[in-house]
């Protein structure tokens, strides 16, 4: 009885060593089958088709044409292929705008009547028409529409995703801008934080380096949003008096806010490079007669090389993955840019800002989890990288 | 240029740019604080929001959290705990230790929005906990976890394995040396790690976005299935919400300067402990 009560007592501590795995087991079956749904489905309205009419030789279309036919950007056929002919849009409304209650039916039993009377008047004319009311009444070709695909996901270049008739999911601007940012921030940080981690390491005294140590850890302590507020009545209206923008909310302010948040991964990974050096290292270096300066450059930072890239690559994985500090300041417009000084939007400041207005199992919520898939493999490979060389230097 | 003149300059840099780093983190604090510190007084801690939060205190933020902060704490504590006790204690080195170390450390490189996003599919849809105090403790405590896991590691490894085999030859087993002399001598150590989780914990955001946290509740949470306010969240609200910036800014002072007390107090803590802990 005793022997099976300690061996349940040690079931219990392996089964909690278990959790963290489950969770990511967990994390990825959450995310992927949520995010990879999004791909099972057309970008347009539930219950919804598209008709042209029958005459008219297209006989598909792809999301970005179909919206820009609806924002009338496009409004001839020859311009997607067709024939020379104005574009007519004929949406749920137009119908009830120009037919009676009575002629529509008081169920709208008669709808379909009314629409293929109405895409009969006019070769032109692109019908968004109830998929239930899409009866063989109507003499109409319907479009066929590609399912989302992994490639316009990551090429395309709109986020619309409440657009209507044809929502766009196009992620490349909030790639690129996550990228920007995250890239300026490491640009910052590493230089700062790599001069701290030499000055802690080695220039200075160890009393002052036991005062450096918490102010470290303080400001790897500090909230992200309270990172985000300093950041939106600070940075932000010292960048647009500087640079004499119409709004400070820019990449730049996102660069240094992260780049202040990356600096404690960046010092705290490198310092602890630079101390494994062996002292003997350094000896050598001094017994040839270089100065302190000349081993620090010549034979410190070569050696703790990988483990200063691991800081840096750590410090990038920490500014992908921030979200709150990032939606407060950057501005959040889903530009495609590499100007630092425009708005951006990046991939977690987007689920944060959207996620509460989609509709829970939509496409559009499915599409915030395929973004989330995204960010999760990205950190999970920089972790995984991470490992990898640690294992290989030990 | 001399050997000696470049050092002098690449020291004189280095010198600056580590100052800088220094006063980057004083001119936060010193900002939040001395914006905030005027806001705060008794009316604002113990009072609950009026007027759409521009007016009066900012209770309910402040119990949220504390809710928050005890319910993942009360999760992730016991299992953190344990874990690192099973990793450091009884796993040998090799394969499942590298796999299950891996895992922890991927965990812990997990955006905290995907910890958002995940806490609302598993506890607030699936387990349909729905928007509670529940679902947002579970969503922090995974989050503070791994921090856990790595502390408790750490302290065991540190105790000396003379520990362990004086407690043997005495004829104690295995898990009664964990019980009565590793865990006792480790206990300063693990408690570190506990305090400086809290602090992450109560500054996080993302993760209750969407599994707890209420923009606007007058009242307490009664139990654990009640939506919550939220010290971060509601700072994020009102920094951001565009209606009545100047009615709104000193409460986001006020509310930033609570938050930052709150990491301050946990940090200074937590140095103390080790201080004593060394002497």
């Amino acid at each position: 009885m005793n022997k099976l009560f300690k061996n349940l007592q040690v079931g219990i501590l392996a089964f909690s060593s278990l959790v963290t795995t489950i969770t990511v087991l967990l994390i990825v079956i959450f995310l992927f089958s949520e995010g990879l749904s999004f791909f099972n489905k057309k970008p347009i309205e539930p219950g919804f088709i598209i008709a042209v009419h029958p005459d008219n030789p297209i006989t598909f279309i792809n999301p970005t044409e179909c919206k820009r036919i609806f924002d009338q950007d496009i409004t001839d056929w020859k311009e997607v292929t067709g024939h020379a002919q104005p574009i007519t849009l004929v949406t749920l409304e137009d119908i009830g705008n120009n037919y009676s209650e009575e002629q529509m039916g008081a169920e709208m039993e008669y709808l379909d009547t009314c629409y293929n009377h109405f895409i009969q008047g006019d070769k032109g004319v692109i019908a968004m028409i109830p998929e239930r009311n899409f009866t063989n009444k109507i003499k109409a070709n319907k479009l066929k529409l590609d399912k989302n695909s992994i490639a316009s996901f990551v090429q395309g270049k709109e986020w619309f995703p409440t657009a209507k008739p044809i929502a766009q999911f196009g992620a490349f601007p909030l790639l690129v801008g996550t990228f920007l940012v995250s890239l300026g921030a490491i640009l910052l940080a590493l230089p700062l934080g790599l001069a701290c981690a030499i000055f802690m390491s080695e220039i200075t005294s160890v009393r002052i380096r036991s005062y450096m140590k918490p102010v470290v850890e303080l400001l790897a302590g500090i909230p992200s949003v309270v990172y985000g507020f300093f950041g939106l009545v600070i940075i932000v209206p010292l960048i647009q008096k500087v640079f004499h923008l119409d709004v400070g909310e820019t990449a730049l302010a996102g660069s240094i806010i992260l780049g202040i948040m990356a600096l404690p991964t960046i010092i705290t990974i490198s310092e602890d490079a630079l101390q494994n050096v062996p002292k003997s290292m350094r000896e050598a270096a001094y017994a040839l007669g270089a100065t302190k300066w000349q081993t620090i450059l010549t034979v410190l930072i070569p050696y703790a090389r990988s483990g200063i890239t691991t800081a840096a690559i750590l410090g990038i994985g920490r500014a992908i993955g921030e979200t709150m500090a990032v939606l407060m300041v950057t501005g959040n417009a889903a530009n495609t840019t590499l100007n630092i000084l425009k708005p951006v939007r990046t991939i977690p400041a987007t689920i944060a800002a959207e996620l509460g207005e989609a509709p829970n199992g939509g496409i559009h919520f499915q599409s915030l989890f395929a973004l989330a898939c995204i960010l999760f493999l990205i950190t999970m490979s920089i972790n995984l990288y991470v490992n990898f060389i640690s294992r290989k230097k030990a | 240029m001399t050997a000696a003149k470049k050092q002098q300059i690449a020291f004189l840099i280095i010198r600056t740019l580590s100052i800088l780093v220094v006063g980057i983190l004083f001119v936060i604090l010193g900002f939040i604080i001395i914006r905030g510190i005027g806001v705060i007084n008794w009316d604002f801690i113990s009072k609950m929001p009026e007027e759409g939060m521009l007016e009066g205190g900012i209770l309910p933020a402040i119990i949220g959290t504390l809710y928050l902060i005890a319910g993942s704490i009360l999760f992730a504590f016991p299992i953190g705990v344990m874990s690192g006790i099973y990793m450091n204690e009884y796993l040998k080195d090799g394969p499942a230790k590298r796999f299950v170390r891996l895992m922890t450390d991927n965990l812990a490189g997990v955006p905290s929005i995907v910890f958002g996003l995940f806490g609302m599919a598993l506890f607030v849809n699936k387990l349909k906990f729905g928007d509670s105090l529940l679902a947002g403790s579970l969503t922090l405590g995974l989050l503070a976890l791994p921090v856990i896991i790595r502390t408790t590691e750490e302290a065991l490894k540190a105790i000396d394995d003379t520990y362990r085999h004086a407690s043997y030859a005495m004829g104690a087993s295995k898990l009664h040396t964990i019980k009565k002399i590793i865990l006792p001598a480790a206990f300063p150590n693990i408690i570190t790690g506990l305090i400086l989780s809290i602090g992450r914990v109560s500054g996080e955001t993302a993760p209750i976005l969407f599994t707890v946290a209420a923009y606007f509740l007058p009242r307490l949470p009664h139990s654990m299935f009640d939506q919550a306010m939220a010290l971060p969240y509601h700072l994020y609200v009102l920094a951001t919400s565009g209606t009545d910036i100047d009615k709104a800014r000193p409460i986001a002072y006020g509310t930033a300067l609570i938050l930052i007390i709150i990491v301050l107090i946990c940090n200074l803590m937590a140095n103390l402990i080790r201080k004593i802990q060394r002497k």
